[in-house]
């Protein structure tokens, strides 16, 4: 058979994910896709693959997944999710290999939101419109239910151990955001306030968007302006004043005003932001915005170049995988992870 | 904050800016027809010129969205190319695209399948078989696309329709619904929540992705929606053209 992943519990929230369907923006269709796509690159980086691969992306939830018809070589990126394969620890950000039949065990997230789990070949789920991507309101792409079989594309053989360190966006932060066409529906106190507010990240917030509570603001004139485009990293301000970050599966027009739009390369802290996260949100003119984006672009052509073999202390000079002949026992390569 | 100049012109049609990597070209702040047929005369014309860097050109109700990769592509080489098309006519005048469709999407006009079609009549001031006998002959344009995959915004209806949206949600309609309000029909291709009238119930299948196309209508497309009785509805939601029938306009 074919190499597949089974899924053996239920995991509320996991799909498969990729950089998203471009170019149907006109008939309806978000570009939707990885709520970090950094993530994407980094996983593509570490199993040597094109950053196109699909890869499945949790919220928050983890769970168990079989390997059927075949080794497969794995690695989570994304938010700290403790990753065990029967019972093996793997450490965050580094590529194992997974035999036929091993068990996969992705705990839920210690830190950030969205962890992604990539395979060698990538997951080979029906491509709808260009793309795996799941959006689950109009049924393109595949969830993670429990029992459903994830095929995968063809192996290639990837290195166990190689690791690289991931850029720092799971703890909230500054968030560089550029004006946009409604930004002058605001006054210019509202414009100042936005970045002299201590914001968290609500309990609210989905594949869509998150809300941010600290602060209310209100756009002068007209409640309503007429609907118009709506792009991802949009900082839209609802009925009730307080700003909602619109992420990768947001709708494609809408007529709440919105005050400004975050850079796309600042989007993966803003997903990664569990509820009670600190955000600050930072004005940046469109020059300084072009050159971060372009620093962030060449951030990803480098990450290939970047991915290392994970240094071991002396006490783990046995190779990972010999672990796999000793149900139960534990590598000690992560502290954290030993010390839980 | 920094001093961009996000918007060149303070009147319409103008250009500003949407997020780092999009230009939106706006021809109007509210909505009129000419502004909608300028936007879709405007989009096509853009797409033909395969500007190296441009990612996808998207028309709104009275807008053109132009993505583009500002490394490939600088903010003022783009902005320099919509200002010279836009200054190349009166858009306002000019006609649609060539290619579009006119769709025939058979509706249930009001009872149980579409609960509040008689408040819409009644605040439309017209008795319900007037506005049955009124909005099964509208032909209405395919504004834009948007909301969820294929779903059209419709209009523009006359000025007795422009009714406003309700405060209270209703808090699903079925796929294929038909609401209305402020001029405009839009018809759900999911099932969703909304503020807008519920006065029509249609079997149509907006996006099919496995369909050869997955899109039913594109911006510029004409529809009207003829009115059936409920048995006949029942039979066409088997059917997996639920109906539609199309001929070509233009």
């Amino acid at each position: 058979m074919t190499r597949a992943i089974r899924a053996l519990t239920e995991i509320p929230g996991a799909s498969v994910q990729d950089l998203g369907r471009s170019g149907y923006l006109g008939m309806g269709v978000a570009r939707g896709g990885a709520m970090d796509r950094l993530a994407i690159h980094e996983g593509a980086a570490l199993l040597g693959q094109s950053s196109d691969q699909a890869a499945l992306e949790f919220s928050g939830a983890g769970g168990r997944f079989q390997v059927l018809g075949g080794a497969v070589h794995v690695a989570i990126t994304g938010a700290q999710m403790s990753v065990t394969l029967n019972g093996i620890v793997l450490p965050h950000a580094t590529t194992g290999r997974a035999e036929q039949g091993t068990v996969i065990e992705i705990s839920g997230a210690r830190a950030g939101v969205y962890g992604y789990l990539h395979v060698d070949g990538g997951f080979a789920t029906p491509a709808v419109l260009g793309a795996r991507a799941t959006h689950q309101a109009s049924g393109m792409g595949q969830q993670a239910k429990m029992g459903q079989v994830l095929p995968l594309g063809p192996a290639h053989e990837r290195e166990s151990g190689l690791t690289l360190d991931p850029a720092p966006r799971l703890s909230g932060g500054l968030v560089r955001l550029v004006r946009s066409y409604q930004t002058d529906h605001f006054s210019v106190q509202q414009r100042e306030r936005l970045v002299h507010t201590d914001f968290i990240r609500a309990a609210q917030g989905n594949r869509m968007g998150v809300r941010l509570e600290g602060g209310r603001f209100a756009a002068e004139g007209a409640l309503q302006v007429l609907s118009d485009i709506i792009v991802p990293g949009d900082v839209q301000m609802t009925g009730d004043g307080a700003p909602f970050i619109l992420l990768a599966d947001c709708q494609t027009t809408g007529g709440y005003p919105r005050i400004g739009t975050v850079l796309p390369c600042d989007i993966p802290m803003v997903a990664q932001a569990g509820p009670g996260t600190a955000l600050r949100l930072q004005w940046v003119s469109l020059a300084d915005g072009v050159i971060a984006e372009s620093k962030a672009a060449q951030h990803i052509a480098d990450l290939p170049a970047k991915v290392h073999t994970r240094l071991r202390a002396p006490q783990d000079i046995q190779d990972l995988l010999s672990y796999q002949l000793i149900s139960g026992a534990i590598t000690g390569w992560d502290e954290e992870e030993r010390s839980r | 904050m920094p001093n961009d100049v996000c918007a060149c012109k303070t009147s319409y049609p103008r250009l500003a800016t949407a997020g780092i990597d999009g230009w939106l070209v706006q021809f109007n702040n509210s909505l009129d027809d000419a502004a909608n047929r300028a936007a879709l005369a405007f989009a096509a014309a853009a797409r033909k010129e395969k500007w190296p860097g441009v990612s996808e050109i998207a028309s709104t109700l009275a807008s053109v969205y132009v993505r583009f990769d500002p490394l490939l592509l600088t903010h003022d080489e783009l902005r320099a190319r919509l200002a010279y098309l836009l200054d190349s006519k009166d858009w306002l005048t000019v006609d649609l695209p060539l290619g579009r469709k006119q769709f025939c999407i058979p509706c249930v006009w009001g009872g149980e399948r579409a609960p509040q079609f008689e408040d819409a009549a009644k605040a439309a001031g017209m008795m319900p078989d007037v506005a049955r006998a009124v909005l099964s002959k509208t032909v209405v344009r395919v504004q834009t696309l948007g909301f969820s995959p294929g779903q059209p915004y419709l209009g523009q209806l006359s000025q007795e329709w422009n009714l406003p949206r309700q405060k209270d949600l209703t808090p699903r309609v079925p796929p294929g619904a038909l609401v209305l309000a402020i001029r405009q029909f839009v018809l759900f291709g999911i099932s969703a929540p909304t503020g807008w009238l519920h006065v029509g119930q249609t079997a149509v299948r907006l996006f099919d992705p496995t369909r050869e196309e997955p899109f039913l209508l594109r911006p510029g497309d004409e529809v009207v929606f003829p009115s059936v009785c409920e048995q006949t509805l029942v039979d066409l939601q088997s059917d997996p053209t639920g109906g539609v029938t199309c001929e070509a306009v233009s």
